[in-house]
């Protein structure tokens, strides 16, 4: 492990240096499974220079909130990433209870977009807005039973304690380490994280984020109405909320004792590329799912978050 | 190997949880399979268990060949006879009978940590995942009305109670796992027999129908 303190704040800049190649990775996995080129993987770094330099069109009907809808959702998913572990290292800021506070900073965020969509107007916008709340409200359940299954234990970041309610104690490595003492049922933890990652990043089987069908439309039905740098923000914190999830996932994974700080950093890096690389596998042999079927899936994670729970309290 | 078992032991209880989610009838028969397959490994992975010994890998691949292989090809068979067969929705919607199979898992963890004595006989979590097993078959018994189903319904309860009698099969009591083994043999006969005999008759196999028989 390594003293969090500097390293903390170093692997913040990492993150949101490197967030916009998650879906640049994405796109070349897709690519490849479809036999093309595909866009170059910094793709979304030329989008987001941009946008950044472009003016914007905004519709009379908007008003402030319309504005300032991207730019809180930006700022409460880095508010939200600052409470995340990573490599080996606590987050930046740790508290008994931080994943709630996590897990409504990433609500306020969707929140913030959502408003700005209804904002337009425009009924088509509303629509996602309303899809976008119903699935991410499913998802919750399974998010916080995922958290329930991994506050039991205390984690030891370089001899200091940290509290057990606390994300960068739950991901700090140690489930990992748990499945061999006999809890293989963290195992399942994993699973529901990449259901909630796809879900809560639009995702496919749950939403497809090339699609621009009326009918078949979440994420990307809210964002019509953006364009210049507000866009730029809106695509920057995707990036950012995908690195949060991938964080997480790494933070289940990677076993963290006994383990070189710095193998620790890289093997968590790796995770977090590597889940860029399942989540286009996944984009490439799987149909998007119906309508319909979407509350099925997260049901579905929501129910094996439930077992895990079940039996890590009762035994 | 205790990390190894106690997987096999999580994914018979995911694999229940399937069979409770799952409507399609080929897909119940899919998932019957892998349980039997589960079943054998769960007997190869016992902790305590003379692993390679001849009485271990001989029950083992008993239970392979008629579990895995055996059964859900009877199964299989009897579907393919049966034309245009209906899914097997459950009467009360899937969601209803995962919840209560949660909840049999639960009581199930809490009745291993009241009865004296479980811990010396079953290893960590098999006595749960036992009884867990046989009340998801009771549930796929009543919860569903195609007659195939309810005979998956009957196997899935069957391998609970398997699963009850590993620790006692391993200690060597060949007369048990002879029975067990034939009970199977002649359920699935008499309940296949029985599907045929309904479906010819009556040319449906959902059991819902029979309410509506008259003189």
């Amino acid at each position: 492990m390594i003293e969090s303190g500097v390293f903390s704040f170093v692997n913040i800049l990492l993150a949101l240096i490197l967030a916009p190649l998650l879906p640049g990775i994405i796109n070349r996995v897709k690519a490849k499974f479809a036999g093309r080129r595909g866009k170059p993987v910094l793709q979304l770094y030329y989008d987001l220079a941009k946008l950044l330099r472009k003016g914007e069109v905004i519709s009379r009907t908007t008003t402030w909130v319309f504005h300032t809808g991207p730019a809180v959702a930006l700022a409460a998913t880095i508010a939200a990433l600052l409470l995340v572990p990573f490599g080996g290292t606590a987050a930046p800021f740790y508290f008994q209870g931080d994943f709630i506070l996590a897990a409504y900073l990433l609500g306020l965020s969707r929140f913030a977009i959502m408003l700005a969509a209804l904002d337009t107007g425009s009924a088509f916008e509303g629509m996602g807005a309303s899809r976008e709340a119903a699935f991410s409200a499913l998802a919750e359940p399974a998010i916080f039973l995922c958290f329930a299954c991994l506050a039991w234990h205390d984690a030891n970041f370089g001899g200091k304690i940290l509290p057990d309610l606390s994300l960068s104690a739950m991901f700090s490595g140690a489930p990992a380490g748990a499945w061999a003492a006999g809890k293989p049922e963290l195992l399942l933890i994993p699973a529901v994280l990449v259901a909630v990652l796809l879900t809560e990043n639009s995702r496919i089987p749950v939403d497809d984020p090339n699609t621009h069908l009326e009918l078949t439309m979440i994420h990307e039905v809210m964002i019509l109405d953006h364009s210049g740098p507000n866009l730029a923000f809106i695509l920057y914190g995707a990036a950012l909320k995908l690195w949060f999830f991938a964080a997480l996932l790494a933070g289940v994974l990677i076993p963290g004792a006994n383990m070189p700080g710095w193998l620790h950093f890289l093997f968590s890096l790796g995770t977090v590329l590597l889940t860029a690389v399942l989540v286009g596998i996944i984009e490439s042999v799987m149909a998007r799912l119906r309508i319909l079927q979407v509350p099925k899936l997260l049901g579905a994670s929501g129910a094996l978050a439930a077992l895990a729970l079940i039996l890590t309290l009762m035994r | 190997m205790t990390t190894l078992f106690q997987t096999a032991i999580i994914l018979l209880l995911l694999n229940n949880f399937a069979l409770l989610s799952v409507d399609r009838i080929s897909r119940l028969i899919k998932l019957t399979a892998f349980q039997g397959a589960v079943l054998c490994m769960v007997i190869l992975l016992m902790p305590n268990s003379e692993l390679g010994s001849a009485h271990v890998l001989l029950l083992a691949g008993a239970v392979f060949a008629i579990k895995a292989l055996g059964l859900p090809w009877l199964l299989n068979r009897t579907m393919r006879r049966i034309s245009g067969l209906p899914a097997a929705s459950a009467r009360l919607g899937h969601s209803v009978y995962v919840v209560a199979g949660m909840v049999i898992l639960a009581f199930s963890l809490w009745l291993e940590m009241r009865l004296p004595g479980t811990p010396g006989i079953f290893p960590s979590l098999l006595f749960p995942a036992a009884m867990t097993t046989l009340f998801c078959g009771l549930l796929l018994v009543v919860g569903r009305t195609l007659a195939i189903a309810q005979v998956i319904g009957y196997l899935v309860a069957e391998n609970g109670i398997f699963l009850l009698g590993i620790p006692m099969i391993l200690e060597g009591s060949i007369w048990f796992e002879l029975s067990l083994l034939l009970d199977v043999f002649v359920a699935v006969f008499v309940m296949g027999i029985a599907i045929n005999h309904i479906h010819s008759t009556f040319e449906s196999i959902d059991v819902g129908r029979f309410c509506a028989l008259k003189d």
